[in-house]
């Protein structure tokens, strides 16, 4: 067996850019993964239509510091918005915009007890969106263009296929080699995407 | 899963069990498993895309169209009330918060439970959310979207609803951030973003599935924009995996306290009946009790309209009544605590009020509050009704009327007799009143039932996780039947 190329439509010198291959389930895929980062290879992934437990292992994924961005996120939402109602409520500053002390039943202009829910639904708020838009930017999210789109079988990875993709900055990207090396790991198909 | 038999205790089986009420049996020592038979990553994707891929059942059609036309009514008296003028309601001098009021605590609460589901029972690891949860969010959302409507046409005059929000204007005023209406503002606010983007993260997945399945141009287009290029890179399941848990474990608190400030809108003013402190967790009890009410309504129908029978099986609505009765309960528990208080308090007023929910002019809503909430759900004590389908059903309906009129006994009763005879009054809807109420459910159903349409149903690579944990399971387990010296119990195995 030796692996498909599929060529980009159109392309002027068609160049290697990806190796995909397609494992039949979970454990196999976990052997090779561990293959493939004993091997040494630095730009590659692994494709899974659910998170397979145990894989960040296998791959040598280091945890993400998205949880700090959260941290920092709920935190400014937390300063910003007893920030925001001392600013509204409780002075007569002018900070671009004046405020307006609110005399209510004679109460303190400033008792926090007040400014609690506030506070509370902007920190919660403010996290949230550390964690929504960190995880896309963390994961080059949006981005609609992408090599492996091109392979007719890739779409199964997001149904009931496994597969590991070698990219071409990886330091030992060689298709041929490293196509041989997949289906030494157990690969049903390799591919070589080029554009 | 092989000979789901081999799983029940025999001794624990009075025999009326239909196929479909099986998984709900243990063999001690072990779990039946959650997901029905036969069914593999490959078969889960196929049945909850092909809800959305083949052309509308009539079924859905006819419901889409009664929906569509609920929700026309709205789009006829919402401009004619805004033309018009409050007056068009039936709110009087001393009801001043109507229908209006009485639907916004209704639809908030209707939310609770799609955040329950998502997010508490996630951090609980219960794997029985999956097969559910994105339904329940989407209702979530669509509650909030009618909820959020209420209190902008409540308002009267729309025009000036941005005073609401701290925004620079030409008064140089602000919004007073010491009333518990405007931490209602920032706190449903809080939760419709929030739950929208747990919703729309944990969706990414399932669109991408969607759009590797799409052959027509136009849905491979719009599917492509909708999940924003994800490839399931494992690299991408570690950022995302993380990013849900924090979510989850923000909205947690979030859900909380969301019902909780509802309530300071009343436990914070003076009125006889509302100032109370038991408002925050009666309420949040309360809106997760009626949650589920509506999940039950909204998947009952569906699972069976769509084929989705052996994904959200009966073990599934099974914990969900569980779920719906120990609710009930605690609503029940928190009337009988508030009559106590009212007593021991010794305040006359107080103890008027509440003699008054139960004797007075709004005695017929206050015993079908109590009859629907209280009594129903206690047929969920039998286990033969908490698996029966037509039962549940109605039960549901039942707890959805119920707590409804639990917020219009609070809103109304304890307005329109407070503290001085010579200002009560009785309160009546009007034809209005009546009819924006059915349009909010009509704007509820339609959103429900073009999220049936296009979007998937089920979280489907949630299940396929909890698939490969059943198998994973049942292979440890066949392990230590044969090899006694692996010692591996089926209890940890199952874990």
């Amino acid at each position: 067996m030796t692996a498909n190329i599929i060529t980009a439509s159109g392309a002027r010198n068609p160049e290697p850019v990806l190796v995909l291959a397609e494992f039949e389930t979970p454990k196999q895929l976990m052997s090779a993964a561990e293959k493939v980062r004993d091997g040494g290879f630095n730009h590659w992934d692994c494709h899974t239509p659910y998170p397979v437990h145990g894989l960040d292992q296998a791959m040598g994924v280091r945890p993400t510091l998205l949880p700090w961005v959260v941290l920092a996120a709920g935190a400014t939402g937390c300063i910003g918005g007893l920030a925001m109602q001392w600013f509204m409520n409780a002075t007569d500053l002018s900070i671009l915009f004046i405020g307006y002390p609110y005399l209510v039943s004679g109460k303190p202009f400033w008792s926090i007890p007040a400014n609690i829910p506030v506070a509370f639904e902007l920190t919660i708020l403010l996290s949230a969106f550390g964690a929504f838009f960190g995880m896309l930017i963390f994961n080059g999210l949006p981005r609609f263009h992408r090599p492996h789109f091109r392979s007719e079988r890739f779409r199964r990875a997001t149904d009931d296929r496994f597969f590991i993709a070698i990219d071409k900055r990886d330091r030992h990207f060689d298709p041929e080699s490293n196509a041989a090396f997949l289906e030494g790991l157990g690969a049903n198909s390799v591919e070589v995407i080029e554009e | 899963m092989k000979d789901l038999k081999g799983f029940i205790n025999p001794n624990l089986t009075p025999g009326w069990e239909s196929p479909e009420t099986l998984n709900t049996w243990d063999k001690p020592g072990s779990r039946t498993p959650l997901i029905g038979a036969g069914n593999t990553d490959a078969t889960v994707t196929e049945k909850v895309c092909r809800v959305i891929e083949g052309p509308p059942t009539i079924g859905w059609i006819i419901f889409f169209l009664i929906s569509a036309s609920a929700l026309s009514l709205l789009g006829i008296l919402v401009p004619y009330l805004i033309f018009t003028g409050v007056g068009v309601w039936g709110v009087n001098n001393p009801v001043g918060w109507g229908y209006a009021i009485v639907n916004f605590v209704f639809w908030v609460g209707i939310g609770h439970a799609g955040t329950l589901i998502s997010a508490i029972l996630f951090l609980f690891r219960q794997k029985w959310r999956t097969s559910i949860n994105r339904a329940a969010e989407a209702m979530t959302i669509f509650a909030v979207i009618c909820a959020g409507l209420f209190p902008g046409i409540h308002v009267g005059r729309v025009w000036f609803a941005y005073w609401m929000f701290p925004i620079p204007n030409q008064m140089e005023l602000w919004p007073n951030f010491r009333s518990p209406l405007l931490w209602d503002v920032f706190a449903v606010g809080t939760y419709f973003t929030v739950s929208l983007l747990f919703w729309y993260m944990g969706m990414l997945p399932d669109l991408a599935s969607v759009r590797d399945r799409a052959k027509e141009k136009i849905r491979k287009v719009a599917y492509s924009v909708l999940s924003l290029g994800w490839t399931g890179s494992n690299r991408q399941w570690h950022n995302y995996e993380r990013a849900y848990l924090l979510l989850a474990a923000l909205a947690t608190p979030l859900v909380l306290s969301v019902h909780s400030v509802v309530s300071f809108d009343f436990a914070i003013s003076q009125v006889p009946g509302w100032h109370s402190t038991i408002f925050p967790p009666y309420f949040v009890a309360g809106a997760i009790f009626s949650g589920f009410a509506m999940v039950m309504t909204l998947v009952v129908p569906a699972r069976h309209l769509f084929g989705l029978k052996d994904v959200i099986t009966m073990r599934h609505l099974e914990n969900m009544n569980k779920i719906i009765m120990v609710t009930g309960m605690i609503v029940g528990y928190a009337y009988l605590v508030e009559f106590f208080i009212a007593w021991y308090s010794g305040n006359e007023v107080e103890k008027f009020t509440f003699l008054n929910r139960a004797l007075g002019p709004y005695a017929w809503a206050y015993w079908i509050m109590v009859s629907c909430n209280v009594l129903t759900p206690q047929i969920f004590w039998f286990k033969k009704m908490r698996t029966n389908l037509k039962v549940m059903f109605i039960v549901s309906i039942f707890v959805n009327i119920g707590m409804w009129f639990e917020r219009f006994v609070i809103v109304i009763s304890s307005l329109a007799n407070d503290y001085l005879p010579s200002a009560w009054d009785y309160y009546r809807p009007t034809i209005v009143d009546v009819g924006i109420l059915i349009g909010s459910f009509g704007l509820f159903f339609t959103l429900f039932s073009l999220f049936c349409r296009f979007l998937p149903f089920v979280a489907m690579y949630e299940v396929k996780g909890v698939i490969a944990g059943q198998e994973h399971a049942e292979r440890q387990e066949e392990s230590a039947g044969s090899s006694t010296e692996e010692g591996a119990s089926p209890a940890t195995a199952m874990t």
